[in-house]
């Protein structure tokens, strides 16, 4: 019981900010925003997947990837791909010269489908694929740098590059991949319409809950011997080396498993906005993701969420009203939390919030004393 | 490639070879600023692509202006931009290391985030200044066209010129870095910070100056650029990787290691083009460079460093 | 090439050399360690004393030469294989988690769960804490377990730092300048900590302060340009003509 309440749900504080994010996900939100708008947060809540895995990769273990973008799209093109192939069946199909297959194949004049777009046509093996081959590209490159102890800045950059391969890639292959206009008009997930209200309102709370999930399960990593070494490399690798650890592995498991994460965002995103395009692949996006992490508190999975929370919310409602603004706001921001606050919303909230719950505190006392006045008379009541 | 003569294999060869040649001045010019930056000062700057844009929109203002009120100078006003260019650059960098990127030094990771911001924040400035859309500067008559020396060879004036640029560009820091003065102070402050500061260098100075030539040479770049193609407020982010990559493989310390980087980065980008598609070029090129990087992640061409 | 003798000595280096460049940092060195033994090393900057224990424990390869520890090839193996062969080694700037808490700090030494899945799984067992308190108990640390390293003082640190390896029970212990900035009483205490820790096990200590060396040393071996100068007991070195010119003469 005590080993769940300090290390999973991470004592008083942590269970409190749990709790209170739980709550802002799974009730306030749904209780008080339109579909429209809550499928928007749910896909700002999908980027919030990104940021939490960069809370595990680079705020505990000090790796810095600019290119999570590329797990969050092989995600969502995994979800797409599953999901086109079920758009463009036969009977969709039959104005192109080879129906079933998907729209932009056709357009580029492919008479059958790819062989690795073959196997999305199961659902498990979808499944299996999102959780796994992100993953295991993660471990590819993991094992091939940092076994080498390629690390800090050039590994950031190593990390571009390859997003900058990929979306090259999938721009350059329009037939194969749907080039830059990405995957769109999917619509049903096993005969079930997805752009309809009631799946959208599903999908929210599947990937509020997923989130959550992770949050848990992060929690647990970060708080065993696993997590504390993590911190340990991040701030003395070689003493880390010295005392018999294999550092290498150990960059290269969390680096997979946020990889793992990111790809579970990119899957949700292409469930609840019906699309996937390159454009979530490559560097911009994938510094977004960081930047998310940097506001919300790097040493922070819950301030991650609210860091991609409030970012996206600023940018819906400047883009609107002063699209001019928000880029400076954005470089504005970048530079004011390298400089000024490095530990992010959370870091603040850390240092000043006992100004705030303090104040409280009379609510507190006054609580207790009005326990005080009723418990005598509960006493009597139960004497009756 | 059947049906070719013989002479028109070789004219294809020769005019592939000029493309190299000239993309390898292209990434090197772009490339020689960042290498100072980042070779010789360990920083990070996401934001180098912003300052060759800067000399481009330099080059495209003073353009309009010379046509504006001095349309008989529109023969001369070119290389007037260039150097102008360089000034206006450095000078924007020099006030970037004095307010930003002195702070950072420690922190190479985060000065990579701090820069990124002032590259969003420059973007910003060029799309209210001068507009989302792309622009060109009216080039001067002497720059168009191309020169034949056989009738199946066309080269293009621009690229020679992008070409000889480059060439006094790159002698020009060769020499500053390695036979002036004051590129012994910014090598010796590079390599021994203390030693230096403590035999008179002052060592914030050289890297503040250190800072202004290299965004300065990327404002030459960014000058020379709006010869081949024309300039918009993401064009900074077009170049931004390749520039690094070009950096990095070449051994981030060495000036020949970044020469011979992009010399052998270019070629093989455009004999690749000749066979397949541009953008699997550019993504085979790219897959190459970061499997050669995961063997040696200190560069191909980097000297040996003692352990 | 490593040779093939078996040797009795828990460390036993022949013909150690490494140069950079050239320069021969470490020359054809042969070197002796018994079990049991605490030997300290001394000699003037850049004789090449820190340099011996980065190439025992791997941190620089050697050029040539063989290190055997308990039979075993080290040149042959990286740092973290030769820290699980019972190898341990403090290093000269007091080397710990300074976000960590002291206990933290030791139980992230522990040798068990040294794996990933292993540290993933790791329990914070009754055994595990009992071990952690002997040590936090010897290195004179038992009362500020819940403390974070980082508030620790120097000396502190450093002996917090020999915890971490005590912990992992070495059979060869190497200290760069285990008591430098260090108060008195503080290097009182640290000697009388190492000559308890020094039984059962092999202690190698680089140091410059001669009052502590004479206060610890078993043996005493003089290091100059890579090369072994004298070696002997703490008189015996002092005393060597060749040793009073290196310190004293030019």
């Amino acid at each position: 019981m005590s080993f769940f309440y300090e290390k999973i749900l991470g004592g008083k504080n942590g269970t409190a900010h749990l709790l209170i994010l739980a709550a802002v996900i799974l009730i306030i939100f749904p209780l008080f925003l339109d579909a429209f708008r809550l499928n928007l947060v749910g896909k700002y809540l999908t980027y919030a997947f990104a940021a939490v895995s960069l809370v595990l990769l680079w705020g505990y273990g000090g790796t810095l990837s600019l290119g999570q973008g590329i797990f969050f799209g092989l995600g969502g093109y995994g979800m797409a791909m599953f999901l086109k192939l079920e758009a463009s069946s036969p009977e969709n199909t039959t104005i192109q010269s080879t129906p079933g297959i998907p729209d932009f194949m056709d357009w580029n004049q492919l008479t059958e489908l790819p062989w690795f777009w073959e196997p999305f046509t199961s659902f498990t093996f979808t499944i299996i694929a999102i959780l796994t081959l992100p993953a295991l590209f993660a471990y590819i490159i993991g094992a091939a740098m940092f076994k080498r102890r390629v690390g800090g800045v050039y590994f950031a950059i190593i990390t571009q590059v390859i997003a900058v391969i990929l979306t090259v890639l999938i721009v350059g292959q329009q037939g194969l991949t749907g080039g830059i206009n990405g995957i769109t008009d999917l619509r049903t997930l096993n005969g079930w319409d997805i752009t309809s209200d009631s799946a959208k309102y599903i999908f929210y709370f599947i990937n509020a809950g997923l989130l959550l999930g992770v949050i848990v399960v992060s929690r647990l990593i970060l708080n065993s011997k696993f997590g504390h070494l993590l911190l340990a490399i991040r701030d003395k690798e070689d003493r880390v080396r010295f005392s018999g650890y294999d550092v290498g592995n150990f960059k290269i498991f969390i680096f997979c498993f946020a990889a793992l994460i990111s790809a579970i965002g990119g899957a949700m995103f292409t469930l609840q906005v019906g699309f996937m395009s390159p454009s979530f692949v490559g560097i911009v996006p994938s510094i977004e993701m960081v930047i998310f992490a940097a506001v919300g508190g790097r040493m922070s999975l819950i301030g991650a969420v609210y860091g991609t929370l409030l970012i996206n919310f600023g940018k819906t409602t400047f883009s609107e009203s002063f699209p001019e603004l928000w880029l400076f706001l954005m470089g504005g921001l970048f530079i004011a939390v390298v400089m000024f606050f490095p530990n992010g919303l959370a870091g603040i909230w850390n240092d000043y919030s006992h100004h705030i719950t303090n104040r409280l505190g009379f609510v507190k006392t006054g609580y207790n004393k009005i326990k005080q006045t009723l418990v005598p008379q509960k006493i009597q009541d139960s004497s009756h | 490639m059947d049906g070719y003569t013989t002479s028109e294999l070789g004219a294809i060869f020769a005019m592939q070879g000029f493309a190299g040649i000239s993309l390898f001045s292209v990434l090197l010019l772009m490339a020689l600023g960042l290498a100072i930056i980042f070779g010789q000062m360990g920083v990070i700057n996401m934001a180098h692509g912003e300052f060759m844009a800067v000399g481009a929109y330099t080059t495209y203002f003073l353009s309009t202006f010379t046509e504006a009120y001095f349309p008989s100078f529109l023969d001369y006003y070119f290389v007037v931009a260039i150097v102008v260019a360089f000034f206006v650059a450095g000078i924007l960098g020099y006030f970037a290391e004095f307010i930003l990127i002195r702070h950072l030094y420690s922190r190479p990771l985060d000065t990579l985030l701090a820069t990124w911001g002032l590259s969003l924040i420059m973007q910003q400035t060029f799309r209210s200044v001068f507009g989302a859309r792309e622009v060109s500067p009216t080039l001067p008559d002497w720059l168009m066209g191309s020169v034949q020396p056989t009738e199946m060879i066309d080269i293009p004036i621009n690229g020679m010129f992008v070409l000889g640029l480059t060439i006094v560009v790159t002698l020009g820091v060769f020499y500053l870095m390695f036979k002036s003065n004051w590129g012994l102070r910014v090598r010796a402050t590079t390599q021994n910070r203390e030693m230096s500061g403590a035999v008179g260098i002052n060592t914030k100075k050289v890297d503040r100056y250190t800072f202004a030539l290299g965004c300065g040479i990327a404002g030459i770049a960014g000058a020379a650029f709006t010869t081949i193609a024309s300039t918009g407020p993401t064009t900074g982010t077009l170049y931004i990787v390749d520039t690094f990559m070009v950096v990095v493989f070449g051994g981030a310390a060495s000036l020949f290691g970044t020469i011979a980087s992009a010399f052998s980065i270019a070629q093989a980008q455009s004999i690749l083009e000749f066979f397949i598609s541009g953008s699997m070029a550019k993504v085979y090129t790219l897959l190459t460079l970061v499997i050669i990087l995961m063997f040696k992640p200190e560069g191909l061409f980097a000297s040996k460093v003692r352990r | 090439m490593s040779l093939t003798t078996n040797t009795d000595y828990t460390l036993a280096i022949e013909d150690l050399t490494v140069s950079f460049d050239g320069f021969k940092a470490v020359d054809s060195l042969n070197f002796y360690l018994d079990k049991n033994e605490l030997h300290v090393v001394i000699g003037p900057n850049g004789a090449g004393k820190t340099t011996v224990l980065d190439l025992i424990c791997g941190k620089t390869k050697a050029t040539s030469g063989s290190i055997k520890f308990l039979n075993k090839e080290l040149t042959e193996l990286n740092e973290h294989s030769i820290v699980r062969a019972g190898v341990g080694r403090k290093f000269q700037t007091p080397s710990i988690y300074e976000n960590l808490t002291v206990l933290e700090n030791l139980e992230v030494s522990y040798p068990v769960g040294r794996s990933v899945f292993g540290s993933l799984f790791f329990k914070r067992t009754e055994t595990v804490l009992e071990k952690i308190h002997e040590i936090a108990k010897e290195i004179m640390l038992f009362d500020d377990l819940e403390t974070e390293a980082g508030l620790l003082s120097h000396g502190q640190k450093q002996w917090l730092e020999i915890g971490m390896l005590l912990i992992q029970d070495p059979q060869l212990l190497m200290l760069d300048e285990p008591v430098a900035g260090m108060s008195v009483k503080e290097r009182e205490q640290t000697a009388e900590l190492l000559n308890k820790i020094s039984q059962g096990r092999s202690v190698l200590v680089i140091e410059h302060d001669m009052e502590f060396v004479a206060q610890i040393a078993h043996k005493v071996t003089v290091l100059h340009q890579g090369k072994i100068l004298a070696t002997g007991d703490m008189d015996a070195v002092q005393h060597d003509p060749k040793v009073i010119e290196v310190y004293l003469g030019h």
